[in-house]
């Protein structure tokens, strides 16, 4: 079921790296740096204003793959990476999509395990990439027969 | 603090040990990340999903660690951060943040970055690639 998604895109999302969300992220994070949260050490730094942290893609929507359906439980994450050409800034708007990259089974103790890959893009507002992430997750095979995939 | 762009192989950013996971924590994370998984904050949905208690997001524990290279954004930034989920952080778990210098070369700092748990098993670990200004 997965495999013929390989290659599916959604279509592109914007968003916003909100002052007010960095802000929140990154107490949630315990990293309240003043580069993230005082607009005065954001303004006297190389990059001009505040910056969010590398993990804060998290919070973007990258719209919906046509015809791909996760559960809701029994997902394991099981490896994440991003790749970033320069931190994101607040205020700035991000357009952000994801693609399947791949999907492929392993029998491992637990059964025939399901990997699926997925690859996710920010762009800024002239469509230049600024930051990739690649996600992994485990889906078990209790959670593939419920499913029938 | 340390200067990051003096160290050489093998040394290592000064750790960091975090107080212990509290429900708090990850009640705050679930808001401001969107990711409301009960798994991560209801007791009894962790039970269903078949575990002992509820579990930190993976993605927390991926956020925290990477604040052992904020200090330094005026001397460069985490252009690859890559990690991999090796296992569970539980509720009072006491974590430390490191990080260790892999290679130094004109642009980049290779990193090897974990977290560890105070059985000193790692929880998750991987790679940053600090890339250097100038």
């Amino acid at each position: 079921m997965y495999k013929n998604m390989i290659g599916r895109k959604s279509e592109k999302v914007k968003n916003m790296v909100e002052r007010g969300h960095v802000r929140r992220f990154v107490e949630s994070i315990g990293d309240p740096n003043p580069i993230y949260v005082d607009e005065q050490t954001g303004e006297k730094s190389r990059y001009g204003g505040n910056i969010a942290p590398p993990t804060f893609p998290r919070v973007f929507d990258y719209g919906r793959v046509e015809g791909l359906n996760l559960p809701k439980k029994g997902l394991i994450h099981g490896e994440q990476s991003y790749h970033y050409e320069r931190p994101l800034l607040v205020g700035e708007e991000i357009y952000c999509y994801t693609e399947v990259e791949d999907y492929y089974e392993k029998s491992g103790s637990n059964g025939r395990m399901g990997f699926l890959a997925v690859k996710r893009y920010g762009e800024d507002t002239d469509g230049n990439v600024i930051f990739t992430e690649k996600m992994t997750t485990i889906i078990t095979e209790t959670v593939r027969r419920a499913m029938n995939v | 603090m340390k200067n990051i762009t003096r160290l050489t192989t093998g040394e290592a950013l000064d750790d960091i040990t975090l107080p212990p996971v509290s429900r708090m924590d990850l009640i705050k994370y679930s808001g401001s990340s969107g990711d409301f998984n009960p798994i991560h904050t209801i007791d009894e949905e962790a039970e269903k999903a078949g575990l002992p208690g509820i579990i930190a997001h993976g993605m927390w524990t991926m956020g925290n660690l990477a604040k052992l290279f904020t200090p330094y954004y005026e001397e460069g930034f985490i252009q690859d951060y890559q990690i991999r989920f090796s296992g569970m952080v539980f509720l009072d778990d006491v974590l430390t943040l490191k990080a260790e210098v892999e290679e130094h070369t004109d642009a980049y700092l290779y990193f090897r970055v974990r977290t560890v748990n105070q059985k000193g098993k790692d929880v998750i670990k991987g790679k940053v690639v600090f890339s250097k200004y100038e």
